[in-house]
């Protein structure tokens, strides 16, 4: 595997089967996942393709609420209604659902950010020229996973207290006597330790092997786009549109999941503990 | 795998600071604008809207109720208006067969009278008749006796009474014939 972090397109496009140049096929990998900076220096301040990516996207979505709610009518004109929509979807569909409408209320704006924000990051893989999951960079995912874990944390120690929000955090349950030190320190060890790790490596390597999916099967189409290989490549284009279009129900999936999961995180440290 | 995570920069589950910190910032900006300014916009609109639809139903509701009881009303009114017509009508049916009895009685006393009437007339004139036929066969009998005896019977009293006489008798006959 030639680990080229400079490389800005993912694939040798001089490249042909039975080609006589001595070249072969290069799949995906890590290296499509490296970006030659734009500006500045890997080692040390730099700006590349996934940071504008994430700013532009930032503003995609800012922009998309701001000109359906910044004057919102009381009979909504269509952009609006598309926006209400995707607001009660979260509101209702994941917030109320599972911390309760009571709770919740004050839980929905985050949720609603993150929600549109995963799923514009994700949207990125399929739109043209971008073509490329900003989430697939485990940095966003799990900034997005460290603010949900510091909020939770926070929220567990600031409604049980210190020994409390520990015993919330480690299941602590007496009835279950001997076997309690082990459980809690099962529990603990997911809940405190795993759980943000999961949290943001589920959304990443999702990401991740879909956008090396679609890759690999674009590369492939390419280089098999010689003699008897067209109708390989045919194939192998089919797969494309395929996975693109079961990227993008990954991608609205992989948001909803991890809203929902977020959603589960501060539900558990509101709840009484059982 | 070992060379990857030494090298750092390769392994994808290292983020690199930079894109951490665009990641929050991006996130941030998102966040700013939705949670400060965008949903409680919306939120408001969404509680005015609720609050409309509500008062909308109640303003339905309390016109449904109004209809009603204006609908009752007009029932209670046309029912009224039904018995009363009901009542006038028996009333009228009442008074005019009154009326014709009325009229028939009248009409059979004004017959009578007439009849009566009639009848007073009929004797006043066959009475004034017979006086003046009295008077007449009297003038003519004693114009014919004088013509006949020769001399003049003029004195009044003496031919009045021979006269009345002569005809009472001619009555008392047609007295005792009847």
């Amino acid at each position: 595997m030639s680990a080229d972090p400079t490389q800005v397109l993912a694939f040798d496009p001089s490249c042909h089967i039975f080609q006589s140049n001595g070249c072969g096929f290069e799949g995906p990998g890590l290296h499509s996942f490296l970006f030659e900076p734009l500006w500045g220096d890997t080692n040390g301040l730099y700006f590349n393709k996934p940071m504008l990516l994430a700013l532009l996207g930032s503003i995609i979505i800012v922009g998309f609420f701001w000109a359906a709610f910044r004057k919102p009518k009381l009979v909504p004109g269509k952009f609006q209604m598309v926006a209400e929509a995707g607001y009660d979807f979260v509101r209702r569909g994941i917030v109320y659902e599972t911390i309760g409408k009571k709770e919740g209320e004050k839980w929905v704006p985050l949720m609603v950010s993150i929600f549109f924000f995963v799923w514009m990051m994700n949207l990125w893989s399929i739109v043209p020229v971008a073509q490329f999951p900003v989430t697939s960079i485990i940095a966003y995912p799990a900034v997005l996973a460290l603010v949900v874990y510091v909020i939770w944390m926070s929220l567990t120690f600031k409604r049980h207290g210190f020994v409390g929000g520990f015993k919330n955090l480690t299941g602590y349950d007496k009835s279950l006597g001997g076997v309690l030190p082990l459980v809690m320190t099962i529990e603990f060890f997911s809940n405190v330790l795993v759980r943000p790790f999961t949290h943001a490596v589920r959304l990443f390597a999702n990401m991740f092997a879909g956008h090396t999916l679609l890759l690999l099967f674009t590369i492939a189409s390419w280089y098999m786009l010689n003699g008897i290989g067209i109708a390989y490549s045919g194939v192998s284009f089919v797969m494309v549109i395929v996975m693109t279009g079961f990227e993008l129900f990954i991608q609205a999936v992989q948001a909803y999941v991890f809203v929902l999961l977020a959603c589960v995180f501060i539900q558990g440290a509101v709840a009484e503990h059982h | 795998m070992v060379q990857l995570a030494a090298e750092g920069k390769e392994n994808p589950l290292v983020p690199p600071w930079p894109e951490l910190v665009i990641g929050l910032l991006a996130f941030v900006i998102v966040f700013g604008f939705l949670a400060k300014k965008l949903l409680p916009n919306i939120n408001k609109v969404l509680d005015e809207r609720r609050e409309a639809i509500e008062g909308g139903i109640e303003k339905a509701e309390a016109a449904q109720t109004e209809a009603q009881s204006v609908l009752e009303q007009y029932k209670a009114q046309l029912a009224e208006a039904r018995h009363e017509a009901a009542r006038l009508r028996q009333e009228a049916t009442e008074q005019g067969t009154a009326l014709i009895q009325e009229m028939r009685a009248e009409g059979q006393r004004q017959r009578e009278e007439i009849i009566a009437a009639g009848h007073a007339q009929i004797e006043a004139d066959r009475k004034a008749a017979a006086h003046s036929l009295r008077q007449d066969v009297g003038k003519l009998a004693t114009d014919l006796a004088g013509k006949l005896v020769g001399e003049s019977l003029e004195d009044h009293a003496r031919q009045s009474r021979t006269i009345d006489r002569f005809l009472g008798e001619l009555e008392e006959k047609a007295e005792a014939v009847r």
